[in-house]
């Protein structure tokens, strides 16, 4: 299948490259941008005028609960949809991926919906239990890219030491949410919202001494870690500090805590109940700072489908979580036009930065994954960036229908609009050829 | 935005719900107070009967046990004349799985009028006004660490029966403030009603610092928080926290925090003490001052009986 995507305007953040450009693809590769050879006789034509040719976006935090109640292809059509490419999906499943033919199995079921690239992490102990390590090295055979305890606790600190030292010796990456496990058990971030609302809190000293046990662990281990869902103000400058120290560190934000604060709660909203729990106005201008400037590489959705059910729940009560594949590009280009950036650098936090947070795990795939070069993978996205649109349960693909961003809690405009997602010189998504939605 | 206009109040600023305090308009909470008054002649005639609920029914919700607060629900949607059914939810329908508002839905279709609602966790009632059928008005009777704003008012009756008006007065709110939903619901309408000086006093582990976000002053020495006070409100310390990381004893809280004589001996001569129910004695307060003059901890429970009804009739001739 050869495609040619015409009149576009070309966006590589990695390159720098920002100009007017047609780009020809075929047998999964991008063969040209800018110098089409005259005899390239595309199967298909995309007219892209009006809209910005990108890589395709990655994603490294998106649950697709799969092994689980069997969502995986309404959750990767949901990417598809969302521009998204490439994902890394945590092994907070059920059974949690802490078996290789899990691993594999969900790989071989995602490979045949071809919609998106799948990078699953491999839990980091048996069962997520915090205190087994799992086969770090079969798992990585099977295709995990790094190793997380996702939500779950470790047992304690040797048994993280152990797990850091282990992983540092095979070469793998830690995958950690800083959590203090016995600071944890709150429902809202502790602050004058929660304590006005009787909410049990979770304080940020959660968050910075988990920060700190694993900054000390690093520089005893030497293990290279990646730090999920960073929260708050003083966590992103101990974040700041260790990596101006020189430690192998490299760390992401949520769309939500990047957009929102404890006050959006407003009365009991249970979209807003999500882990880590939105904290302060200050500690969300301290993350938008701290993406800008590159301290947090990468912007990722979060995404956790969650049924009615477990939503329509008194806020303590409810599962926290919410959808967010089909965001993640309006919540970047959103940030970006709020904090004026090029649209290159906003688009840099969900496409070449986070390929670079994987690093050596994409094998080849890493040259050009997150990238637009001639001879590179086909991982395109052509989206509208001059489109609005309102999030609302029908517009979503995804069977998570529960977002903060929903019209009816924040009514937020969502900027940019996807309108066809390649995927290995593939079209895995198109706008104008869904069929009409019942 | 539907989530954030104040779901207790209909678009002519009428109060179609009772969820807390927070955000009520202090003409709302004056005439809710104003209301009760003209109830409490009705608790003294032989028959106790006013005909403003007659055909309408009242569902005592009560997912959290409180044999207390559900009766005096209960005499005062009687009183009114309602037809009063008491479901005890802990010990049904959330014990066989169904869900709250799967359990909503059902009784909504029992032709229910109004939802009197007590639930362990805060913010429960909102989740119910929100998916009731519209007619439907829903009474806070305590949800979590919360609300509590029946409580509130009733407090609020009291203090302005006994000093008359609110501008000059300070209250001290003494104890668990953390956990109480009476403190938080208490805090509120005294902030809505102008009182210029109110104090939460207690130990750190009770009383957070972000209280002050709330309009109060944060003072961790009973000394300094009772001195001059008019009111003192002291707050039930709940079995579970008097021993634990909350606190190391019941003992050593009182020798802190209970109300003395001695201590009380600080407060404006005429102070008055309250408590919402039930005290516990040597614990937060000592008897002598629990049963002595200063005491309105009986008038409390009677005024609660007339705040209850002027709540639900008021509610009754608002449509949403």
């Amino acid at each position: 299948m050869k495609i040619l995507i015409r009149n576009g305007r070309v966006v590589d953040p990695a390159s720098g490259r920002d100009e007017a450009a047609d780009v020809a693809v075929a047998a999964g590769r991008i063969v040209a941008i800018g110098r089409v050879p005259s005899d390239f006789s595309p199967d298909r034509v995309i007219d892209a005028a009006g809209c910005v040719v990108a890589p395709g976006l990655v994603d490294l935090a998106a649950r697709l609960r799969e092994p689980g109640p069997g969502m995986l292809e309404s959750e990767l059509a949901a990417a598809a949809a969302g521009g998204v490419t490439s994902l890394v999906c945590p092994p907070d499943t059920d059974p949690p991926l802490d078996e290789p033919g899990l691993v594999d199995m969900l790989k071989f079921r995602a490979r045949k919906l071809s919609r998106c690239r799948l990078f699953p992490l491999g839990a980091l102990t048996h069962r997520l239990d915090g205190r087994e390590l799992t086969e770090m090295i079969a798992l990585t055979e099977a295709g995990c890219v790094g190793f997380s305890q996702a939500e779950h606790a470790i047992h304690d600190n040797l048994t993280l030491m152990r797990a850091m030292q282990y992983a540092s010796t095979c070469g793998f990456a830690v995958w950690l949410r800083p959590q203090d496990a016995s600071l944890s058990g709150g429902v809202a971030a502790s602050g004058a919202v929660a304590t006005r609302l009787g909410l049990s809190g979770v304080p940020v000293a959660s968050e910075t001494i988990a920060l700190h046990t694993i900054l000390e662990l690093m520089r005893q281990t030497g293990a290279r870690v990646h730090l999920c869902r960073l929260s708050s103000a003083a966590g992103v400058e101990l974040v700041r500090r260790a990596k101006a120290e020189g430690l192998p560190l490299t760390a992401d934000v949520s769309i939500n805590s990047l957009h929102l604060s404890d006050v959006d709660i407003g009365y009991f909203n249970a979209d807003m109940r999500l882990t880590p729990p939105l904290r302060q106005g200050q500690d969300r201008d301290a993350l938008r700072a701290g993406l800008a400037d590159g301290t947090l590489d990468a912007l990722v959705s979060d995404h956790t489908p969650i049924g009615n059910d477990d939503k329509m729940l008194p806020f303590g009560e409810a599962v926290p979580g919410a959808t967010g594949l089909e965001l993640l590009l309006s919540l970047a280009l959103k940030w970006g036009a709020d904090a004026g950036l090029p649209l290159a650098q906003a688009l840099a936090r969900v496409t070449s930065a986070p390929v670079r947070v994987l690093g050596e795990a994409l094998g080849s795939l890493g040259e050009s994954a997150g990238r637009l070069v001639e001879g590179g993978v086909a991982d395109i996205c052509v989206f509208d960036p001059d489109a609005e649109w309102l999030v609302t349960a029908d517009a979503l693909r995804s069977q998570g229908k529960h977002t903060p961003f929903d019209a009816a809690s924040t009514g937020m405009r969502m900027p940019g609009r996807v309108r066809h997602t390649l995927v290995a010189g593939t079209l895995a998504f198109s706008a104008a050829a869904e069929p009409a939605r019942a | 935005m539907l989530a954030r206009r104040n779901p207790q109040l209909n678009a002519h600023g009428e109060l179609i719900h009772l969820l807390s305090i927070e955000g009520l308009p202090r003409a709302v909470l004056t005439q809710i107070l104003d209301t009760a008054g003209t109830f409490l002649s009705v608790n003294d005639r032989d028959v106790k009967k006013v005909p403003l609920l007659r055909g309408k029914s009242v569902f005592n919700l009560f997912f959290e046990n409180s044999t207390r607060t559900r009766t005096t629900f209960e005499i005062a949607a009687k009183r009114l004349s309602a037809d009063v059914i008491n479901l005890d939810i802990a010990k049904s329908s959330a014990s066989k799985g169904e869900s709250l508002l799967d359990t909503i839905a059902n009784l909504s279709a029992m032709h229910a009028d109004m939802f009197v609602v007590r639930h362990s966790e805060s913010g429960a009632p909102y989740l119910i006004a929100r998916h009731c059928a519209p007619h439907v008005h829903v009474v806070n009777a305590g949800d979590g660490r919360h609300a509590h704003p029946t409580q509130g008012l009733l407090d609020m009756y009291t203090i302005r029966h006994y000093k008359k008006s609110f501008q000059e007065l300070s209250v001290a709110i003494v104890g668990d403030i953390v956990h109480s939903r009476v403190a938080r619901s208490d805090i509120h309408a005294l902030t809505t009603l102008g009182v210029p000086d109110i104090r939460a006093v207690g130990p750190k582990t009770l009383v957070p610092g972000d209280l002050r976000e709330m309009g109060v002053r944060v003072c961790h020495d009973m000394t300094e928080g009772v001195k001059d006070a008019d009111v003192i409100i002291m707050l039930r310390l709940q079995n579970e926290r008097m021993s634990g990381a909350m606190l190391p004893s019941a003992g050593e809280f009182f020798k802190s925090y209970g109300l003395t004589e001695a201590k009380l001996a600080l407060a404006k001569p005429d102070a008055i003490v309250m408590h919402p129910g039930p005290i516990n004695r040597g614990v937060e307060i000592d008897s002598r001052v629990a049963d002595g003059s200063h005491s309105v901890i009986l008038p409390q429970v009677t005024f609660g009986i007339a705040v209850r009804m002027a709540v639900m009739s008021i509610l009754a001739g608002n449509d949403a």
